[in-house]
């Protein structure tokens, strides 16, 4: 007799009480390829755990809110925000979808160059730029954000080192009506301090302003919020053609936009609630075009994006390493990833599904990474099949920041592939060896040896 | 090991546990496990018959099956034999 496939005994309570009106969760479909890469195959190949990008959904998502924008504006330019995910190969696709670079530091600006993104199509942004980083910018004739008055005053005084005019925007902090307010960049509008800036950059006749800037938060929910900082940027702009004759060519509005991924405490799906590319796109175009501009004179439109864009497109594949009971009778999972790879769970409830088919029987369970800290929590509750040691999951939605803001930490970063537009995988990022992480460090002559 | 003696169990795999008036579900291998404790079957029996009919091995099955009757005891579905 053939056997059958054996899934763990598993009994669960029962609890009675008012349906919940959305039904329940069914995120526990199995997900047994991505793009047509099997998950299997993949773990195979490149070990586990295993990071996946689908060039396919990065190109259709940008592709998407491209048309947003563009059905609504006439001037439109996505800037690939570096910091979301810098890997090359990643930023090749924006760039060959026609993105230019936003970045925030000297690295990020050097990888951009790298990549083959001349220096005029890169947005230099953030408050940490070294006289190095800005002489390269303003001999490439990048657009320069300034972000504080310190800056400000240390272009003015490489102007006349380097008798060139850099062409510069300024970060304008603003109340948008969204708590809390990012105030820590750029420079206040309701306060004065960005007319204090704007008027030192044209009285001091050394750069040209050509555009202005703002970034007012992460994860915006309200697309009104940039309505309003759109309607503030034209406002400002009008204002300083109208005092001092210079047009302002660019109003970039940042980044900021929220993906599909649910927050932690939030009683819906993230991509049942979040705005679309479309809400966003019809409030800042609209704010832009009932501005006072003529529609000679409107400004190109900039859109830093970078979560939206790329965290659908982003899968961590993992294993089961083992399961255990709690104290309080909770079933646990551990993972072979832990928040040193998935940082982002610190804050999103992240979907995970199984690799492979499971009968409909779930139980709840908290699902922990391999490391040995106690805040290594991917899941705090969640319903999965039973699964076993050696079973394969597939976590949703990992794209943005993940691969940047990973830690090196107990464990190595591992392997990072993309699938592309045929299914096919490339290994776009290799994972780390110990070899590799000692050659970094030196250790003096005199502790090299020792008696235990 | 044994399943109380008015625990209601039905085909389908929903149990019933008038004495606390908490109601489970379980998959159908549990089905399996908690009828042959209900035959009053040993664990032994038990392995033999979990081991020829589905596609797993001796350590899995101990694990598993541990965690299950512990699970059975939490939720006063079985007791031990005195």
């Amino acid at each position: 007799m053939e056997k059958i496939r054996y899934e763990r005994p598993v009994i669960k309570k029962l609890n009675t009480g008012v349906m919940n009106k959305y039904g329940t969760r069914t995120e526990y479909a199995p997900v047994t390829n991505i793009d047509g890469a099997k998950v299997k195959d993949l773990i195979g190949e490149f070990g586990s755990p295993l990071f996946v990008m689908s060039e396919q959904t990065i190109r259709k998502t940008y592709k998407d809110a491209v048309r947003a924008f563009t059905t609504r504006y006439p001037k439109v330019q996505f800037a690939w925000s570096y910091k979301t995910h810098y890997n090359n190969a990643i930023c090749s696709v924006f760039h060959q979808e026609g993105s230019w670079s936003e970045v925030v530091s000297g690295f990020e600006y050097n990888k951009a160059l790298l990549n083959g993104v001349p220096g005029n199509k890169i947005i230099f942004n953030g408050p940490d730029k070294t006289d190095e980083d800005l002489i390269l910018a303003i001999n490439n004739e990048s657009m320069i954000h300034i972000d504080h008055l310190d800056e400000l005053y240390r272009i003015i005084e490489l102007t006349d080192e380097l008798k060139k005019r850099p062409k510069v925007a300024i970060r304008v902090n603003m109340d948008t009506g969204v708590y809390p307010m990012w105030d820590r960049f750029g420079f206040n509008y309701e306060s004065g301090q960005a007319w204090d800036a704007i008027n030192k950059i044209i009285l001091t006749d050394k750069m040209d302003l050509i555009g202005l800037h703002t970034h007012i938060g992460t994860f915006m929910l309200t697309p009104s919020a940039y309505a309003l900082a759109a309607t503030k940027l034209s406002d400002l702009a009008f204002h300083i053609k109208s005092k001092f004759g210079k047009n302002i060519t660019y109003i970039d509005m940042g980044g900021g936009f929220a993906s599909r991924n649910t927050l932690k405490g939030s009683y819906l799906m993230g991509a049942d609630t979040v705005p679309t590319f479309d809400d966003y796109a019809e409030a800042i175009c609209s704010a832009l075009l009932n501005s006072e501009y003529s529609k000679e004179d409107l400004p190109l439109l900039i859109l830093e994006s970078g979560r939206s864009l790329v965290d659908e497109a982003g899968f961590l594949l993992g294993t089961v390493l083992a399961n255990k009971r709690l104290s309080d009778g909770r079933k646990a999972t551990i993972m072979d990833f832990g928040v040193n790879i998935l940082f982002t769970s610190f804050w999103y409830e992240h979907k995970i599904s199984p690799a492979q088919e499971f009968s409909h029987y779930t139980e709840d369970s908290v699902i922990y990474g391999p490391l040995c800290m106690n805040i290594d929590v991917i899941r705090e509750n969640i319903t999965l099949p039973p699964m076993k040691k050696g079973d394969n999951v597939v976590v949703h939605t990992v794209g943005a920041y993940n691969m940047t803001q990973w830690m090196q930490f107990i464990a190595m970063r591992p392997n990072i592939v993309m699938i592309d537009m045929d299914g096919k995988p490339h290994l776009i990022r290799k994972k780390e060896t110990l070899e590799y992480m000692n050659s970094l460090e030196i250790t003096p002559e005199y502790l090299k040896s020792f008696k235990l | 090991m044994k399943i109380k003696k008015n625990v209601a169990i039905s085909e389908s795999g929903f149990i019933f546990n008038p004495t606390s008036g908490d109601s489970f579900s379980t998959n159908p291998i549990g089905l399996e496990i908690i009828r042959m404790l209900k035959d009053e079957k040993s664990k032994d029996e038990i392995r033999k018959y979990i081991l020829s009919k589905y596609m797993t091995d001796d350590s899995t099955f101990e694990k598993d099956y541990y965690d299950f009757v512990m699970m059975l005891q939490t939720n006063q579905v079985a007791e031990e034999i005195e």
